[in-house]
């Protein structure tokens, strides 16, 4: 791989690898500033008959090619390099998560300590993690053996005990890898690798344990001392790995490698990576949000800490009937404004399920597979916020003004209020028919507080931006703004419950260019103001006793908001979210919310909640 | 003439069909090249490593992990019975014995210094393969497995539970609408392949499981009455090892749905013969449909293959996959390139279909899947 000088690369051809759809998108260097101009895709043709993810790879390339009259491939099947005029590329990159990604399994000694940071460490690297070992996991030692034989992972994190801490625990677990002797998903002859990122005194007696059945690696201890974790060391041998034995094994990926001008990245690695960009360039608290067919990945970044988890089978297409399953049909239900039947709902799910690739044809098809989207982001969530946690197991150092405050390690670090920018991508939030729908989305399932910047990925390009962040980061932050981010608009949500009706905040609006709105919203009220994509206005907020912007209840707090492709969201419906319980007066709420935002064609949003039982008629 | 591809299920009538039987692990091969097998023919077999059972010997009798060697009577490699004593220790001039017993019958090992952890693994697991069809081993793996070819009817349905069974293929319904229900179950069908109508019932599948019948084809079944049979809710379509007595592979989908009039025609033509069915499903990247497999007696020369690509066109057979016209049947009548926006607001790529009985329709593209008209 020679890397050409980033000035003088004009065309980057970007491909991301996924499960069913392998997507290429070219980034031109247009006048001074690099923009993304074509996307193409194909199948991916990892599975059999094919067997050769280059072939997909080169008809996405090929539809790129077509819509944008540039000559990119050549007779050979490889890339003309470098771009001269209309012809050719001066960069190939990609990123990929086809055959499953990276799948790990991860040990540790203690569950919310040692294993909670290999977790961390094989999430920020890519990875799905499979299961996480621990000497108190609660499960004894046959059956930890049992499942180690049964998950076939690609490779094992091993970790356990501070540096010159305790030796026997981490031994142990190394003893129960090699009686369960296993072997990796991909490539049988090869022995599996193991990353032992523990306790370095005891490395020796490790590799006696398991140098002869596995491919060890030694890398610096992740958990050196209690109150710190060294997370990069065992992340890049991931990432090499990832390279060496992973890709290497999959069909076609040795010519991938080949092709590509810098090394492949899992997909979510690729995501994992521009979002921290983002959150480290502009000062921001960031929460992105990718919900895929199976799976759902959620990345945060507080105060420059980043964590990323991946919810296994809470998805839109192959997972989707178990979303309904995890959050209970009666939760999916409580987003719908009209009343339907379970059983032909629930058949309809399952249909979904084994017939992944349909789409919602009908207004009230939609607005259920939105529903369960709004679940599906949710559950996620709550999972994420409870595992980006402070590291657990430290002495905490108190002052007194902290003398009341119960927190100690393990807690939460996912701060609503400090939230600044929430950003999903996934189908169901990019590709939604309206930008509006995709902010209501993100507003009912992570229920922002204070002021928070709604945004969406255009066409699912940050895994293509992520890897070109590696390469070219100035090119990848500058298309990541123009063409990546549709900024959906920043929305207002005091935190606190009233009862429905009562005074919440008075908002003060001022334009930058004079113009004065004044407002008094009661509880319960949802508000679009027109706020378009680049303009400003200065909110000054004055909540009710009860109610908070971040400055304490009641206080006033002055901020400048920022509008988007919807406007500036004022949503005083309480935090926690809470909807009528009683089911007409739910369903005559939300048909009310949603005609504000103005989600669906007013005409067709009647005559679906009609259809259902008329309440939106009897209701505005 | 406008064409796009598109995916569907295969169902024909008559076609050249090889199958992988391989080993988890390596082992041994017993059957040859040429070889005529059943289904229940064994091909392969091998042995896996036996459950491993650790015992924290240090702990259990009081001695720290480096005199744990000194206190086992049994060293490494060699063989324990369950019960049987495994280590001793004494303490206060031998006046106070600790023992602790093999917690199952195996082969000790290892026996760790740093933990005190006495690791035995138990006896080696038999494992052997079947031939699954009826047909002819056409190659052998060497210490893998063979392939066994036949030429046979294929259909595949959309989802099933449960693995592999044969039997002999017994079609009660009479018409692709009838709802197989707990009447038309009996106890002659023990061992049969029970084909049925558009729905399955709860109370017939129940039926089914007591009677011994082997597997059910069915167009559908409720989303309820599986949740009932299976005693839970099924999160992702990934199935095959579920053990319930019985293997139901459903053609069409959830609900009630006419079995596809071709599936049920081929299936009634080869009522009384030897078939293999298989429910596992894996609805993921390297998708896995459950399938019916019924060899027919005819010479692999003689078959007249589908050349037939997954692409779709003007006139084709496809049926609808989802509401509002789920499961209705027409023919393709155009394939315009322009998107078009849905009522959903969706703006796709679609066709033009007249149904069955005349009605016109525009569909998204993603929302059909074809049949196979030979």
């Amino acid at each position: 791989m020679s890397i050409p000088d980033p000035d003088s690369i004009k065309v980057i051809l970007a491909t991301d690898c996924g499960s069913t759809t392998t997507k290429a998108i070219l980034f031109e260097k247009v006048g001074d500033e690099y923009r993304q101009t074509f996307r193409g895709e194909a199948p991916t043709t990892v599975e059999a008959p094919f067997e050769d993810v280059t072939r997909g790879v080169l008809n996405a390339a090929q539809e790129v090619e077509e819509l944008s009259g540039r000559k990119i491939l050549d007779e050979n099947g490889g890339f003309i390099k470098p771009a001269c005029g209309k012809d050719g590329i001066d960069v190939y990159i990609s990123t990929s998560s086809a055959g499953g990604g990276l799948q790990m399994m991860v040990a540790g000694v203690v569950r919310r300590m040692t294993a909670e940071s290999a977790e961390r460490a094989a999430l920020g690297a890519g990875s799905i993690v499979m299961d996480t070992i621990a000497s108190n996991d609660r499960r004894p030692p046959h059956q930890q053996i049992q499942r180690i034989r049964q998950l076939r992972p690609d490779m094992i994190l091993l970790s356990g005990g501070v540096d010159g801490g305790a030796r026997s625990h981490v031994v142990e677990l190394a003893e129960l890898i090699a009686a369960a002797d296993p072997k990796p998903r991909l490539g049988s002859t090869c022995k599996l690798p193991v990353i032992y990122a523990g306790n370095k005194e005891v490395q020796e007696e490790i590799t006696r344990i398991l140098g002869d059945k596995t491919d060890l690696d030694l890398v610096a201890n992740l958990r050196p001392v209690l109150e710190n974790e060294n997370l990069g060391p065992a992340r890049d041998r991931i990432h090499d790995l990832f390279m060496e034995h992973v890709m290497q094994q999959a069909p076609g990926y040795r010519k991938l490698m080949s092709l590509a001008d810098v090394p492949i990245m899992p997909t979510p690695g690729a995501v994992g990576l521009i979002i921290q960009n983002v959150a480290e360039r502009k000062g921001l608290n960031v929460v992105g949000v990718d919900i895929g067919g199976a799976t759902t990945d959620v990345f945060s970044v507080f105060d420059g800490n980043f964590n990323r988890t991946v919810s296994a089978n809470l998805g839109m297409s192959y997972s989707i009937s178990n979303v309904v399953k995890e959050a209970g049909l009666e939760n999916v239900l409580r987003w719908v404004p009209f009343e339907i039947d379970e059983r032909p709902l629930r058949n309809a799910i399952k249909n979904k399920m084994i017939r992944p690739t349909t789409i919602p044809q009908s207004l009230s098809d939609l607005i259920i597979e939105q529903a369960i989207a709004r679940e599906a982001l949710r559950l996620a969530f709550i999972q994420h916020r409870d595992f980006a946690t402070t590291l657990s197991g430290i002495q905490q150092e108190r002052s007194i003004s902290d003398a009341f405050e119960q927190s100690g390690g393990g807690a939460s670090i996912v701060s609503m209020m400090k939230l600044d920018l929430l950003v999903g991508s996934g189908g169901v939030l990019s590709h939604a028919p309206s930008r509006c729908q995709t902010a209501l989305m993100l507003l009912d399932a992570f229920q922002p507080e204070g002021f928070t910047t709604l945004a969406v990925d255009s066409i699912f390009m940050m895994p293509h931006l992520g890897v070109l962040s590696a390469l070219h980061p100035q090119a990848a932050a500058e298309i990541f703004e123009k063409d990546c981010m549709i900024y959906l608009g920043d929305c207002i949500c005091p935190l606190g419950n009233a009862r429905p009706g009562k005074a919440c905040f008075s908002l003060r609006l001022e334009s930058s260019d004079g113009f004065v709105l004044e407002r008094e919203l009661s509880y319960g009220e949802l508000a679009l103001l027109p706020l378009g994509t680049g303009e400003e206005a200065r909110a000054v907020c004055r909540p009710e006793r009860n109610f908070d912007f971040g400055a304490g209840r009641g206080r006033v707090v002055e901020k400048v908001v920022r509008g988007g492709e919807v406007g500036l969201i004022i949503d005083c419906r309480g935090r926690p979210l809470t909807l009528p319980q009683e089911a007409l007066a739910r369903t005559r709420q939300l048909a009310e919310w949603m005609k504000i935002l103005e989600i669906y064609p007013a005409d067709r949003f009647e005559s679906v909640v009609k259809a259902y039982g008329g309440v939106a008629e009897r209701s505005v | 003439m406008a064409h796009s591809y598109t995916p569907g299920l295969k169902v024909t009538r008559c076609t050249l069909l090889k199958r992988r039987r391989l080993l988890p692990i390596k082992g041994r091969v017993v059957v040859n090249r040429g070889d005529m097998v059943e289904p229940e023919t064994v091909v392969a077999c091998t042995e896996l490593p036996g459950d491993v059972f650790p015992v924290n010997v240090a702990n259990l009798i009081g001695v720290s992990p480096k005199d744990v060697a000194g206190a086992m009577l049994k060293q490494k490699g060699e063989a324990v019975e369950k019960g049987e004593t495994l280590a001793r220790s004494s303490s206060f001039f031998g006046l106070f014995k600790s023992e602790v017993a093999a917690p199952a019958s195996g082969i000790i090992e290892t026996v760790s210094g740093i933990t005190g952890q006495v690791i035995i693994r138990g006896a080696a697991l038999p494992v052997e393969v079947r031939a699954y069809i009826k047909g002819r081993v056409v190659d052998v793996f060497p210490e893998e497995g063979v392939e066994v070819e036949t030429v046979a009817t294929f259909i595949q349905g959309i989802f099933g539970v449960g693995g592999e069974v044969s039997g002999i293929l017994h079609v009660t319904s009479e018409s692709p609408g009838q709802i197989l229900s707990e009447d038309l179950i009996s106890s002659d069908q023990r061992g049969c392949i029970v084909v049925g109508g558009s729905v399955v019932t709860a109370g017939a599948l129940r039926k089914a499981v007591e009677c011994g019948v082997a597997a059910i084809v069915v167009g559908g079944i409720d989303d309820r009455d599986l949740r009932d049979f299976l005693g839970y809710d099924l999160g992702v379509a990934i199935t095959g090892s579920e053990e319930l007595g019985i293997t139901l592979i459903v053609t069409e989908g959830f609900g009630t749905i006419d079995m596809a009039g071709k599936t049920f025609a081929y299936l009634k033509e080869n009522e009384g013969r030897l078939v293999s069915v298989n429910g596992a499903t894996q609805v993921r990247a390297g998708v896995i449909r459950p399938e019916i497999v019924i060899p027919i007696a005819t010479a692999a020369e003689e078959i007249c293959y589908s050349a037939e690509e997954p692409v779709l066109n003007e006139g084709n057979l496809v049926r609808c996959i989802r509401t509002p016209y789920f499961g209705r049947i027409g023919r393709v009548t155009a394939l315009p390139h322009e998107l078009q926006s849905m009522e959903s607001g969706a703006v796709v790529r679609v066709l033009e279909v007249q149904f069955e009985n005349g009605e016109q329709c525009i569909l998204p593209r993603a929302n059909i899947e074809r049949i196979e008209e030979k």
